[in-house]
């Protein structure tokens, strides 16, 4: 095909826009990285900071020795590998029998579960009823609640609707159980759609701080966002009271310590992203094109 | 015939026996707190319990509505989201746009993966960066002294601070939105396109005749599931870039709701957060109303 000067001027300055949104959609994640890398020195001179120009190590050291990082690290892994597994296994036994042209009540129960997508009881409902349970301050809290998520129950039901029903038949003539026939035929038959309900669980798990805030404050169970919220919004002084910076040392700053634990917040996401980003955009157009 | 129907009410009996959990779960962690809205009307005391605190009717709405407080973070929920959704709305449409315009598949993927990567991460994360970037002597600043202006206090001003909230907003969820677009972009039939471009229509008119017209039903449905959020104002982002300086603009609801369920002040929190809820509701639910009823029935959520 032939292009005319205008459509060429159109597809150099189109690059060109999005290649200028990219380095702003990366530059504060570059920022961060070469903050949390830089000497006291260098993190004070003012400049955008695109890498380190001496490496240091000191603001890392001073996060990991944190005690408290740890804690979070160990508390937020398992939130999410306890959290994704529950969900995972929550949402198939919800969305199977929903899925099933023969079960009794079938529009009944689907609607009582959706209806939880469009209205839910607010904070302070929930959190009468989490004292009322005796959940606060329980790990527990982290994982109950969302186990059963209309979201993820519409999509896996959708996708086990598509799955032809004279399986499940056929097992059933063989005698087989409904729980077997969840679990040995249709489970693996439905791993795509699995795959990217445990991703999206697991990453909201990762980031989720908000329940840890309200309903934990024992200190041994708290979550790493939660700790990472208290060093970012914690101002130098109150750092330098502590002694979590010295000044008379000065190798690192209040800054460099912020950024340190920036990227190790992050840094299983990074990692993890290229890989859950296929699934990602996959679950979305599952999600999207049954709606 | 009697051996058929045993097997058929075990059958049954076990889907029931597989709901049955995460119904459980359902009651008690989201029909139950519905149920507890009820303290919204009750003058409710800790010590009583929601069921035998004492009615007070209106009461809490009275005192939630006569309060130059709660007013002032209606009116700041809704200016942020007014601006969210005019503005936000149409970034994720133009950048699919833009990026349905690549032919080179590896640059595409790339813009994509990386525009994608901000919706990854919690706003307690985003929010310590962007308290670093647009800090006085942050990069931010580095950058307008280059202009030779003065230092501007974005975290503190008022005005700076809502276009640093929208602008971030936007920057967060773009590239998810756009994924969703192009999505439904690729779902148009090739075919539409070469009947057009053998009627002689020009690369613009394909957009302007095709494939915007292919993206409003998309584009409903965004915008009906994003006006639930109107009430909202994105919590999790005011939170944690926000501070007392700029409470005139960013104090919204949800701040409130918190701010009164850290005092105790259950009642009022509880009739804040079901005026809410109702609210959002009432706009998704007339919304897609209005939509369904223009359309024949055709377009909306449902």
């Amino acid at each position: 095909m032939k292009q005319s000067t205008g459509e060429k001027i159109f597809q150099w300055g189109n690059v060109l826009l999005l290649t200028l949104l990219g380095l702003i959609t990366l530059y504060p994640f570059i920022y961060v990285l070469s903050l949390s890398l830089s000497t006291a020195a260098e993190a004070q001179r003012s400049g955008l900071h695109l890498y380190p120009q001496e490496v240091s190590l000191t603001a890392y050291k001073m996060v990991l020795n944190n005690p408290n990082i740890l804690i979070g690290y160990l508390n937020s892994i398992f939130r999410t590998v306890t959290g994704t597994l529950g969900t995972l296994v929550f949402t198939c036994l919800c969305a199977y029998p929903l899925s099933r042209p023969g079960m009794r009540w079938r529009r009944t129960l689907t609607f009582i579960v959706l209806f939880t997508l469009i209205f839910n009881g607010g904070l302070v409902p929930m959190y009468l009823q989490i004292r009322n349970l005796g959940l606060l301050n329980n790990r527990l809290v982290y994982i109950l609640p969302s186990m059963v998520a209309a979201f993820n129950v519409i999509v896996l039901k959708n996708f086990f609707e598509e799955i032809p029903n004279s399986l499940a038949e056929a097992a059933r003539i063989d005698g087989a159980s409904e729980w077997r026939i969840l679990f040995q035929i249709y489970v693996p038959l439905a791993k795509p759609a699995l795959a990217t309900i445990s991703l999206w669980t697991a990453v909201v798990h990762w980031n989720q701080w908000f329940d840890a805030m309200i309903y934990i404050t024992d200190d041994k169970k708290q979550v790493l966002q939660n700790f990472l919220q208290r060093i970012v919004v914690e101002n130098s002084t109150d750092m330098i009271a502590k002694g979590l910076v010295n000044p008379d040392i000065m190798q690192f700053t209040p800054e460099t310590i912020k950024a340190a634990t920036v990227i190790i917040t992050i840094l299983p996401m990074i990692i993890a992203y290229p890989f859950i980003q296929k699934y990602f955009v996959k679950g979305i157009m599952i999600g999207g094109v049954k709606e | 015939m009697n051996t058929h129907k045993t097997s058929r009410n075990r059958t049954q009996r076990e889907w029931l026996g597989m709901l049955a959990p995460c119904f459980l779960l359902l009651l008690l962690f989201n029909y139950i707190p519905m149920l507890g809205n009820i303290i919204a009307f009750k003058d409710f005391r800790l010590d009583l319990g929601i069921l035998a605190s004492p009615w007070n009717g209106l009461e809490n709405f009275r005192q939630l509505f006569s309060g130059a407080d709660f007013m002032a973070a209606v009116k700041n929920t809704i200016v942020i989201s007014v601006l969210r959704l005019g503005i936000g709305f149409w970034a994720p449409i133009i950048l699919a746009l833009l990026l349905n315009e690549i032919r080179i598949k590896w640059f595409k993927r790339t813009i994509q993966t990386v525009t994608y990567l901000p919706y990854f991460f919690s706003w307690v994360i985003l929010g310590g960066i962007f308290l670093m970037v647009f800090s006085l002597r942050g990069p931010a600043n580095m950058i307008v002294s280059l202009f030779g202006v003065d230092p501007i206090t974005f975290l503190t001003n008022d005005r700076w601070f809502l276009a640093l909230l929208i602008g971030s907003a936007i920057w967060q969820g773009v590239g998810y939105g756009a994924v969703i677009y192009l999505a439904a972009l690729s779902g148009i039939p090739v075919q539409l396109y070469e009947a057009a471009a053998v009627d002689g229509a020009g690369h613009w008119q394909q957009m302007l005749k095709i494939t915007l017209p292919c993206l409003v039903p998309t584009m409903i449905v965004l915008f009906i599931l994003s006006l639930g959020q109107i009430m909202s104002a994105g919590f999790d982002q005011v939170y944690n870039l926000y501070n007392p300086m700029v409470y005139d603009v960013a104090d919204i609801i949800d701040t409130y709701v918190l701010r009164r369920l850290q005092t105790m002040d259950f009642g009022l929190a509880t009739a804040a957060g079901l005026f809410k809820s109702v609210i959002g509701l009432t706009l998704v639910v007339g919304t897609n109303m209005i939509v369904r009823r223009m359309s024949n029935g055709e377009r909306g959520v449902w």
